[in-house]
């Protein structure tokens, strides 16, 4: 299984929808997707939605932590929801909890960021 | 009472980054007539990422090369050894600390070795400049009490 990626966005958040599994392989493909469009959009905020992703090793925390970085450079916030058990265990380990909101989902999320 | 037989495999691939998902699913097959938990498989298919991506990225610095997997398994016990011959490791202490890395420029964060640590129940690394790193992690399957009762 590879990683289908689904992005849209709305106002100035980007919605980030992932599903299968991300790897090293699958995130260097992510984070052209995303950069692609955060060259032509005003965007601020990111939100990732792992709600059908399978797998994550720390190549996703890489990719997370480098859009954190890009969003928090125009003052935005990355939101990431529905995590799994496998997936948060590796997320509290890298102390991205620390630097990133996290809901229980795609709605939590958007009225976080005042895009419902 | 279950009786599982012991069971060995290698796969010698090549190290480019379509191999990671290959590797992945060949350690998920090989542990499924053991009847290991959810969490379990996803424990072992995370070891073996983090560590055939690491032979790809840092001991043959995405330029290719060979890497080997062996998955043993004896009574409940999974011994996984990832092999590469790649550039080595210079200081193995210091790598194996969490968040420490060589390529951030390239998003990583330094936490595969951690990872690959904490996941499996015995940990083993050794490496040497210009000859390659070998890494070997056991981990024992639940059913272990069922086996023994
Ligand atoms: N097989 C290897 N060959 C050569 N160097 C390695 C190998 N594995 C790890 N290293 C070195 O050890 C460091 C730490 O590895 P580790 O997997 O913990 O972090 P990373 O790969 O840099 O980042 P992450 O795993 O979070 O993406 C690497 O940056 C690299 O310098
Ligand atoms: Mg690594």
């Amino acid at each position: 299984m590879s990683l289908s990626v689904h992005l849209f966005i709305k106002a100035d958040t980007l919605f980030v929808r992932l599903t299968g599994e991300l790897d090293h392989h699958t995130s260097m493909h992510l984070r052209d997707r995303i950069n692609s469009l955060m060259d032509k959009f005003e965007i601020k905020n990111i939100i990732f939605n792992f709600r059908n992703l399978s797998f994550m090793d720390s190549s996703g925390i890489g990719v997370i932590l480098g859009r954190y970085h890009q969003v928090k450079q125009k003052k935005g916030i990355l939101v990431v929801c529905e995590l799994n058990s496998m997936i948060e265990k590796i997320i509290q380990l890298s102390g991205l909890y620390k630097i990133l909101v996290i809901t229980k989902d795609e709605e939590q999320a958007s009225n976080y960021l005042g895009v419902a | 009472m279950k009786s599982k037989r012991n069971n060995y495999a290698e796969v010698i691939f090549d190290a480019i980054s379509e191999n990671e998902a290959f590797a992945r699913i060949i350690v998920a097959g090989f542990v499924m007539p053991l009847d290991p938990t959810i969490d379990e498989i996803n424990e072992l298919k995370t070891i073996v990422s983090e560590a055939v991506t690491n032979s790809i990225i840092h001991a043959y610095e995405n330029k290719g090369g060979k890497i080997k997997l062996i998955i043993e398994s004896y009574i409940n016990e999974i011994t996984i050894t990832v092999i590469d011959y790649g550039k080595g490791i210079e200081d193995l202490n210091r790598a194996k600390e969490l968040f420490y890395t060589t390529k951030p420029e390239e998003e990583r964060s330094g936490m595969g070795l951690t990872i690959m640590e904490i996941f499996a129940d015995e940990f083993y690394i050794s490496s040497k400049i210009g000859e390659g790193t070998i890494i070997k992690v056991k981990k024992y399957l639940h059913y272990a009490n069922e086996l023994y009762a």
